[in-house]
């Protein structure tokens, strides 16, 4: 036991001294976060949304009063017909646009339940799912009011159109993203560095011929990366919450859990890698291009699987960055307990026990 | 005749139909410098981790300082030293952070581990050093510290592959002073070069060729078995012969 705590202090030295790595380490997610953040945050206050109004009535006026309000919009003009809506949003001037039908208060009153329609450029379908999203809770919170002291319960329905893109294939969010994306660079990389390292200087010889146990010199390894990213996903979340206003809907234990069990998944697939290669470039270089681009691709935190010819389908299901995604974004974004995620949590835990067996086999063949 | 602390007996190791080492038989004796040479893929390497508990020979019986290769290998690892022809400490660790280091992986306790380092530090005329990092020190120094560092614990024995590839001569004198310490300690160093000075330097040594050993005895003994005057003309009689290369 004392000789695996000198190895783990041996192994924070090693990352602690080295001042580029450190800064690569914590600056990473932070640069990552601001980024996406703001190419976010900034498009989607004071969009511009156009206003058809048909009716001209005392609802009507009144919910437009209430998107005015809103810091979200900013209410370019009332046009009177439909083709202004389609130039608009062709010349890229308005980002939605609301249409009241014509005796919106009428039918309001007599039928209890009225459309409104909604169109947004969904060509960044990022932005319009947002905007749709604000749009609707506008009218929501107006129908709510509306129904306080009413007898018989008004619905104003919205009825939302996407155009340029009707499915809306796009991420919900990029923070999950983000997250399966800097746990995926530290973990794998720097543990799969760290280990050939030590082949490559010859140190690892010196340690194979110690009494010290190879399973223990990989433990060691990985328990100072384990603890540096959960510092990582912190600093994730924290900005998350209070930079972007994006608040964890679920349990916080919960998504601390599911990150320390991707960020083992991450450190044995690193051992993994390790394992097989013999020097540091080719390490870094598997870990780059199979482990990055995979998680880019097809963990749906850019470009949507279902949208993918199926056999590129079946091959997400091996990215274990897709499963943690899922997971993070049912947490966070969703609210939702470990009932919902129990599927994905299960398949993470297996692909890591697989990687784990797999590279302490073959760690033991290199000994004999 | 004192303590046999590495015992070999027809010890062979195969890689499927490739015979690496063969049949090797020999022994080596307590506070021994004993010099294992041979050309490049001659199969030291492979005898040698087979020494060291690294690798399980194919077949043969083999004890080293006192514990059977196949079933004690723990108990070897713990006994004795390694040092590698890569110069292999932590370059960006400071010099004591890596004697504490390797002390530490042996089990060493805090007080002797303190102790062992002042020692050693004052040994190697390092006081200055010592808190600095090993990429700063010169590569005789960083050899003279990666040996002390292998007989930190007070190995029974310690390997030594090719220590001092690259290294001028002086140094080279140097280390063999260290080498001639430990062996009046009682510290058996079983070394493999490609100096034939150094050869000369050994109590005893073994050549081997294509994995098998060719000639053991005294550097003396060898010259006038062979009828010359160097041990590099015995070396390149018998390994001239070779069907093995790189």
């Amino acid at each position: 036991m004392k000789q695996l705590l000198v190895f783990i202090k041996k192994e924070f030295a090693h990352v602690l001294r080295d001042r580029k790595t450190l800064l690569i380490l914590f600056g990473m997610p932070v640069v990552q976060i601001l980024i996406f953040g703001f190419a976010l945050t900034n498009e989607v206050k004071n969009s511009k949304i156009l206003i058809v109004d048909n009716a001209k009535d005392i609802v009507s006026q009144r919910l437009i009063t209430q998107l005015e309000a809103s810091r979200y919009f900013e209410i370019e003009k009332a046009a009177w017909n439909h083709d202004q809506i389609e130039e608009g949003f062709k010349a890229g001037t308005i980002k939605l646009a609301i249409v009241f039908p014509a005796n919106f208060q009428n039918e309001l009153l007599h039928q209890n339940s009225v459309q409104v329609q909604i169109l947004a450029d969904a060509s960044d379908p990022n932005n319009a799912t947002t905007l749709i999203n604000y749009a609707s809770s506008v009218i929501q919170d107006y129908q709510s009011q509306v129904n306080q002291t009413a007898t018989v319960p008004y619905r104003i329905i919205p009825e939302m159109r996407m155009l340029y893109n009707p499915q809306l294939k796009g991420a919900h969010n990029f923070v999950p993203g983000v997250m399966a994306l800097v746990l995926m660079l530290v973990c794998v990389m720097m543990t799969a560095v760290s280990i050939v390292k030590e082949k490559e200087t010859g140190t690892m010889e010196i340690l194979l011929v110690s009494p010290f146990k190879p399973i223990l010199v990989i433990l060691a390894k990985a328990v100072p990366y384990l603890l540096l990213s959960l510092i990582n996903v912190v600093s994730i979340l924290l900005l998350s919450v209070f930079l972007l206003d994006l608040p964890i809907h679920g349990s916080i234990l919960l998504l601390f859990a599911e990150s320390t069990l991707f960020i083992i998944t991450c450190l044995t697939l690193g051992i993994f890698i390790s394992v097989k290669t013999d020097s540091q470039q080719t390490a870094m270089l598997i870990s780059l291009m199979g482990m990055l681009l995979p998680t880019i691709l097809f963990s749906g935190f850019m470009f949507p699987i279902e949208n993918m010819p199926l056999p590129l389908q079946i091959i997400s299901n091996i990215v274990p960055s897709k499963w943690f995604y899922i997971i993070v974004k049912s947490i966070m974004i969703k609210g939702l307990g470990i009932a919902a995620i129990w599927k994905e949590t299960l398949i993470l835990v297996g692909i890591t026990s697989f990687l784990l067996v797999i590279s302490l086999k073959s760690f033991k063949i290199r000994l004999s | 005749m004192s303590e046999t602390v590495i015992h070999a007996e027809n010890l062979t190791k195969r890689f499927g139909d490739f015979v690496a080492a063969n049949a090797l038989t020999l022994e080596v004796y307590k506070g021994e410098i004993f010099g294992f040479l041979g050309a490049n893929g001659a199969g030291k390497t492979t005898a040698m981790r087979m020494f060291c508990g690294l690798s399980i020979p194919t077949s043969g019986k083999a004890t080293i300082a006192g514990y059977d290769v196949y079933r004690q290998t723990e108990l070897i690892k713990k006994n004795i030293g390694y040092m590698s022809q890569k110069f292999s400490l932590y370059e960006d660790l400071t010099v004591l952070e890596n004697i504490r280091f390797f002390g530490g992986i042996y089990g060493l306790s805090n007080a002797q581990l303190k102790s062992k380092s002042d020692e050693l530090i004052t040994q190697l005329g390092l006081q200055h050093e010592a808190k600095k990092l090993v990429s700063g020190l010169p590569l005789g120094w960083k050899q003279k510290l990666s040996f002390s560092v292998a007989v930190l614990h007070q190995p029974k024995i310690v390997f030594l592959d090719e220590p001092t590839g690259g290294v001028d001569p002086v140094t080279r004198r140097q280390f063999w002073d260290l080498i001639y310490d430990a062996a009046d300690k009682g510290v058996t160093i079983f070394v493999t070069t490609h100096y034939m000075d150094e050869a000369e330097y050994c109590n005893r040594i073994s050549i081997m060729v294509d994995g098998k050993i060719e000639a053991l005895d005294s550097p003396g003994n060898l010259k006038k078995h062979f009828q010359v005057d160097s041990m590099h003309e015995v070396f390149y009689q018998l390994a001239r012969g070779a069907k093995r290369g790189e």
